[in-house]
């Protein structure tokens, strides 16, 4: 079963060539209808709600959840159902507070929305670092993941699988700009959710599809500890710690808040987180039965043998299953998984480049369509070129773990400016750089001053930093400096400015 | 000089609901990891052969999520989306 592994599978190889021929012919239609910012960026506002749920859903699903979680779950039982939640629970707090009045006050960005009111040049500096950072660790970890995947399942040198994935996702972004990359995330969610759904049935069919005969074959099998609460949130603050970041970074993830500028209003807005939220809780829903039985049908030592994270749970599953004709199809979804989510981030990553700091700071607010497009293509070419520098330079690295600390980073830099920026009359330039400054930077510093990098990484006996993940300081402390600084610098223009965004978020117009 | 005091009036409604669904969503999600943090045995009890408390606790969070949303959505259709028709008219 095992041996499948790392040869070249037949029917994967299929599945990928034609995924990718499947979305390089969406990408030549989307080129052809991509001629403005409008459409390179927004995907010319005229995306449906169910097809954005579809895609939010889909840039939210990255392959680091789908093997990562139901590895997690297949090797430590429960403590993988935390992540799971704590992915899902960010959804209706980006519904309740942020999606409607981010549609009707940005346009491109969610810079646009903290800019709104306040001096455009030092809080779009201030917002495309945040965005750049979140960008850059979410990278790190689907390039990783992708190199590895490609190497594991098809016997491609690690580089050269990176440099496929960092190619194939740039010719998407380059040509066809938003209007493919959304084609391409909903392909890939639809995939992926019939994928999971099909591995969950067969799982259940040897458990009379009741998944409590599944859950008792395992407490039957590793004892029931692995029913409950285990070894991996060791110490409670770290577990609030964690929650915290998984929670409140989804509302800070530039990729995740670009797409509410696809649809044409804020209903259509609404409308796509409820489908967002459906269809992300049914897939973590199955990812649990998933982990679970990889646990009972391939067994933790077998999974542990291929790869000590367990990150191919999920396929020596559907091996198991389905032979090696299924395994190949699960990765080739697998392998349309990343190449999606790297898409979005890298367009995410070029509007911060471009609209914010090209166009808004260096030109002043005024380029014509031509160089915003030309700005924006050599923004993506960049960050695909940084994406795959940094895929090789940080190969080795726990995925799981990289995109906590993306999470932990877009929940203290970016989610409490964008916030206050909407609701709080008394928000200042000053309040929004410091936050969002402060924000990054305590959560890098913590994470370098963290065991994961202290102990794990640099070897040392013991860390500065007693957490894993700095969320459950670094998010307060960017809040507090917000308001510090906001109280003791007022800006007289951004309250009287208020009125007007008032308005704007709720009516989406200015009269 | 109506209009503007009709849109504060939504404006207060929005944000009363929106605090009150996210304080929810939060005490909830939070409530269900203090247990993983500070009652691990509690959570390892068996509900039935095979449910755990966690792991039904767990799942009940993600149905609360969903029923939260649904009220949100419920709400802004019915109350929201009438409000801003009714406030665009009087422009």
């Amino acid at each position: 079963m095992t041996s499948s592994l790392g040869e070249p599978n037949l029917i994967a190889i299929t599945g990928f060539f034609l995924f990718i021929a499947l979305s390089l012919g969406i990408t030549y239609v989307a080129a052809r209808r991509t001629r403005d910012p409008e459409h390179f960026y927004a995907a010319g506002r005229s995306v449906t709600g169910l097809q954005n749920g579809l895609a939010l859903a889909g840039d939210y699903m990255s392959a680091a959840s789908f093997l990562g979680i139901a590895g997690l779950v297949a090797l430590s039982g429960f403590d993988g159902l935390i992540y799971s939640i704590g992915f899902l629970v960010g959804w209706p707090i980006v519904m309740f507070l942020i999606a409607e009045p981010l549609r009707n006050l940005g346009r491109f960005t969610f810079s646009d929305v903290v800019a709104f009111r306040l001096r455009q040049a030092p809080v779009r500096v201030a917002a495309a670092t945040g965005s750049l950072a979140v960008v850059a660790f979410y990278l790190i970890a689907q390039m990783v993941g992708a190199g590895n995947l490609i190497r594991l399942l098809f016997g491609l040198p690690y580089e050269l699988a990176v440099i496929i994935v960092g190619a194939v996702m740039l010719a998407y972004v380059l040509f066809g700009g938003m209007i493919a990359t959304t084609w391409v995330q909903i392909v890939k969610a639809v995939l992926l959710l019939l994928g999971a759904f099909l591995l969950a049935v067969l799982t259940l069919a040897r458990f009379d599809f009741n998944p409590l005969m599944l859950f008792e074959a395992a407490g039957d099998h590793y004892g029931l500890r692995v029913l409950g609460p285990g070894g991996l949130v060791s110490d409670p603050i770290d577990a609030i710690s964690l929650g915290l970041a998984l929670m409140l970074g989804t509302a800070g993830l530039p990729h995740i808040l670009m797409r509410f500028y696809t649809v044409p209003d804020a209903r259509t807005a609404r409308t796509s987180v409820s489908y967002a939220t459906a269809i992300i809780g049914v897939f973590y829903l199955l990812t649990f039965i998933l982990g679970f039985g990889a646990m009972v049908i391939v067994g933790q030592d077998t999974i542990r043998d291929v790869d000590t994270g367990g990150n191919m749970a999920a396929l020596l599953l559907a091996s198991a299953l389905g032979g090696p004709g299924f395994m190949g199809f699960i990765s080739a979804v697998a392998f349309a998984t990343i190449l999606a989510v790297v898409a979005g981030l890298t367009l995410a990553g070029a509007a911060a480049l471009s609209h914010d700091l090209w166009v808004n700071v260096v030109r002043g607010g005024s380029a014509s369509d031509q160089e915003q497009l030309r700005v924006a293509r050599v923004a993506s070419a960049l960050l695909g070129v940084l994406a795959i520098v940094l895929g090789i330079v940080f190969e080795g690295q726990n995925v799981a773990y990289m995109v906590g600390l993306a999470f932990a980073i877009a929940a203290s830099a970016n989610f409490p400016a964008l916030l206050l920026s909407i609701f709080w009359r008394g928000f200042t330039t000053r309040g929004a750089q410091a936050s969002m400054f402060t924000g990054t930077v305590v959560s890098l510093v913590l994470i370098y001053l963290s065991p994961a990098i202290q102990m794990d990484v640099l070897g040392h006996a013991s860390a500065i930093f007693p957490l894993r993940n700095p969320g459950i300081i670094s998010i307060p402390l960017a809040f507090l400096v917000a308001l510090i600084v906001s109280v003791v610098w007022p800006e007289p223009a951004a309250a009287s400015g208020f009125a007007k965004l008032e308005r704007r978020a709720h009516l989406g117009v200015d009269e | 000089m109506s209009s503007s005091t009709d849109l504060e009036r939504l404006n207060a409604a929005r944000l009363k609901i929106a605090i009150r669904l996210t304080v929810a969503m939060m005490a909830f999600y939070f409530g269900f990891i203090l247990l993983v943090a500070f009652r691990k045995n509690l959570l390892t009890m068996l509900v039935s052969p095979g449910l755990s408390l966690g792991i039904l606790l767990g799942a009940l969070v993600i149905v609360a999520a969903w029923i939260l949303v649904w009220i949100y959505v419920r709400w802004a259709n019915r109350h929201y989306d009438q409000s801003i028709a009714d406030l665009r008219e009087q422009l």
